[in-house]
């Protein structure tokens, strides 16, 4: 189909709205000069700094480590929410469930923040990776639940019956038939709950502790001493590496739909 | 997970006893009865029909005996041992879905094999009777194609090959055929009843088209409201229903209501409101009432211009009720005429065209004659 003039025009006028700041905080993440806003040549001087920069780089692993481990919790919590919500039998209260489940998505992250905050302090929980870990947990896990509670919904309910009559318990069935077809919303709602904790800067700063710094909260209090152009290359890394994770993803849907008779699990 | 679908061998002494008794069931969702008590046997070997319209619960019943549903009262026998507490995975029985449920991420083979491999059965036998379901529905040359590659009718071959490859003592098919058209359907039908008699399993198929269920079944069970309004043989079906409803459900019918004047032996005059005096053969049950209506099939009202001679050898008495055509329907085979009764009631009758040229035909304002015999007439509680 061809798109028409209009269409055309506003298509590309969405994309560089939304584009156009992430190329230039690409492009001058190369730049040589230490000004941020002066163009001073291509260099990749800034990328280097970061490479020497220890505190930066634990902080950037603390962040990758935070958002794999929060993430693989958040998608296994989220998947069998979903999975309750929508193939349970109509337990009391369900509905109530349901809208809890979606309530922190548009809780305040203040709000998310503060009370995990007083949790911790409460039960007097020492700050540090595993409160940062799991306060993304329980922010994560909704949006996990809910993309895959769309997917089960779309899902024929009939393929499941059809597996257990023809003899697999419940369980089995779940394996054999609704795990390999919801698997593509599974892999989205991980990397979904991967970037939201990647990028959290409010919950973490709230739960985290001294020596457990994230990359946001980092990259924050350098910010608010003016910005060094080494951010903007660290910033490129992290669009680079979602980039990937992407595609790549992509691509594994797309090849597991192909060749679904070796894939799948029996 | 011992579960066992190799079949369990059929002893002789049991093979007159029914494979399936219904006794009683009854499944409420909420306050609304879905299934209200329906009793029913079915033989070893049966090809049996439930046919209604939807929402019937005819569909719920079947999945009450796959074991989706349980039911709220009632018990369901398979092989005389109740089978109510046993989950779908442990019985013998399979089902075939109507949107067919094939598995997606899985090849025609794989589909097929499906259930042979939660059975546990060795390799080399899963491999042979995977083949040899591949034979029986000809889908020989596709085992490595998707569900969605594949055509509707080679689908519907695939969820049917999957169903029987455990071998089940007992096939549920639900409403198989309805996503195929009409051409594809037919020859379906005949594949279907071809494999159940090859087969000698029993099949249990729920429909809401009574063609289908007339053609294939052995038996059929008309529900209505959760209720078997009747059960018999489609010839008895068509031709001696048990009600008003299940006389309008099965075919088309003409219904005269009127009242009963006199009863003579075998026959009784019934003064209709709106069709004069009618000559019918009495019902087998005695009526309640005197209130009745008279269900009689388009085919077998018969036209003329004038009216018949009497026919004194005619074990039956002839209904003569004259009016004129005023509408004609022809449809290839036949032709619908329908004709006002001087009475005011309109009658529709389909006459065989078994002449090429319309030298039989009527035409709408033409006067005539239709008559059909005392013993053509269901007299019915209306």
């Amino acid at each position: 189909m061809k798109l028409s003039r209009f269409n055309l025009v506003t298509l590309i006028l969405g994309l560089v709205f939304l584009y156009l700041p992430i190329v230039i905080l690409v492009i001058y993440s190369f730049n040589a000069s230490r000004l941020v806003t002066v163009w001073g040549g291509w260099s990749l001087r800034w990328y280097s700094e970061f490479f020497r920069d220890d505190a930066m780089l634990a902080a950037a692993a603390m962040s990758l480590r935070v958002a794999a481990v929060s993430a693989t919790a958040a998608t296994l919590l989220g998947t069998l929410a979903a999975v309750a919500l929508t193939r349970g039998e109509n337990f009391r209260g369900r509905t109530l469930f349901s809208g809890m489940l979606y309530a922190p998505l548009v809780m305040p992250e203040v709000i998310t923040g503060l009370s995990l905050l007083l949790l911790f302090v409460a039960v007097n929980a020492e700050r540090g990776f595993w409160t940062v870990t799991i306060a993304h947990t329980t922010l994560t896990m909704c949006f996990v639940a809910v993309v895959v509670q769309s997917r089960l919904g779309s899902m024929d309910r009939s393929l499941e019956e059809a597996a257990m009559d023809l003899g697999c318990n419940p369980l089995r069935a779940f394996i054999a038939v609704t795990l390999p077809l919801i698997l593509p919303a599974v892999a989205a709602g991980w990397m979904l709950a991967f970037t939201l904790s990647l990028d959290d800067l409010v919950i973490a700063s709230f739960t985290t502790g001294p020596g457990s710094t994230t990359l946001p909260i980092r990259i924050y209090s350098e910010v608010r001493l003016g910005v060094k152009p080494e951010i903007n290359a660290i910033c490129t890394l992290i669009i680079g590496l979602i980039t990937l994770v992407i595609i790549a993803a992509s691509l594994a849907s797309k090849l597991s739909s192909r060749q679904g008779e070796s894939a799948a699990p029996l | 997970m011992t579960d066992d679908v190799t079949q369990i061998p059929i002893d002789a002494g049991s093979i007159d006893a029914p494979l399936l008794q219904i006794d009683a069931v009854v499944k409420r969702f909420g306050g609304f009865t879905a299934v209200d008590g329906p009793s029913l046997e079915i033989r070893r070997g049966e090809f049996f029909a439930l046919l209604g319209p939807s929402g019937c619960g005819k569909t719920t019943l079947l999945r009450m005996l796959a074991g989706f549903e349980t039911p709220d009262a009632g018990r369901i026998l398979l092989n005389g041992r109740d089978i109510a507490g046993v989950p779908p995975h442990q019985r013998p029985v399979n089902m075939m879905f109507q949107n067919y449920a094939l598995f997606p991420h899985l090849s025609v083979r794989d589909n097929i094999a499906f259930g042979l491999k939660r059975a546990s059965l060795p390799r080399a036998e899963i491999a042979s009777r995977v083949a040899e379901m591949v034979a029986l529905v000809k889908l020989e040359g596709m085992e490595r194609r998707k569900p969605d590659q594949l055509s509707g009718g080679q689908r519907q071959r695939v969820a049917l090959a999957r169903a029987l490859a455990r071998r089940p003592q007992l096939l549920l098919l639900d409403e198989p055929l309805a996503a195929l058209d009409k051409k594809l359907r037919e020859n379906t039908q005949s594949e279907l009843m071809r494999l159940q008699r090859q087969l000698g399993m029993t099949f249990i198929i729920v429909t809401h088209d009574q063609e289908e269920a007339m053609m294939m079944a052995d038996r059929i069970g008309v529900m209505e409201s959760g209720r078997l309004e009747q059960v018999a043989t489609p010839r008895q079906l068509y031709e001696a229903p048990k009600s008003r409803w299940v006389a309008e459900f099965v075919g088309g019918v003409n219904i005269i209501e009127g009242d009963v004047e006199s009863r003579d032996g075998g026959r009784m005059i019934i003064a209709t409101h709106d069709a004069g005096q009618v000559t019918a053969a009495a019902p087998a049950q005695p009526l309640t009432k005197d209130r009745v209506c008279i269900a009689i099939r388009p085919e077998k009202v018969r036209l003329s211009r004038r009216a018949p001679a009497p026919d004194a050898d005619h074990r039956a008495a002839i209904n003569r009720l004259e009016g004129i055509v005023t509408g004609v329907s022809y449809l290839g085979g036949q032709t619908d005429y329908q004709v006002r009764l001087d009475g005011g009631a309109v009658l529709r009758a389909s006459v065989a065209n078994t002449a090429r040229l319309d030298v039989d035909a009527y035409h709408v304002t033409q006067r005539v004659v239709a008559w059909f015999a005392s013993d053509d007439c269901v007299v019915l509680e209306p």
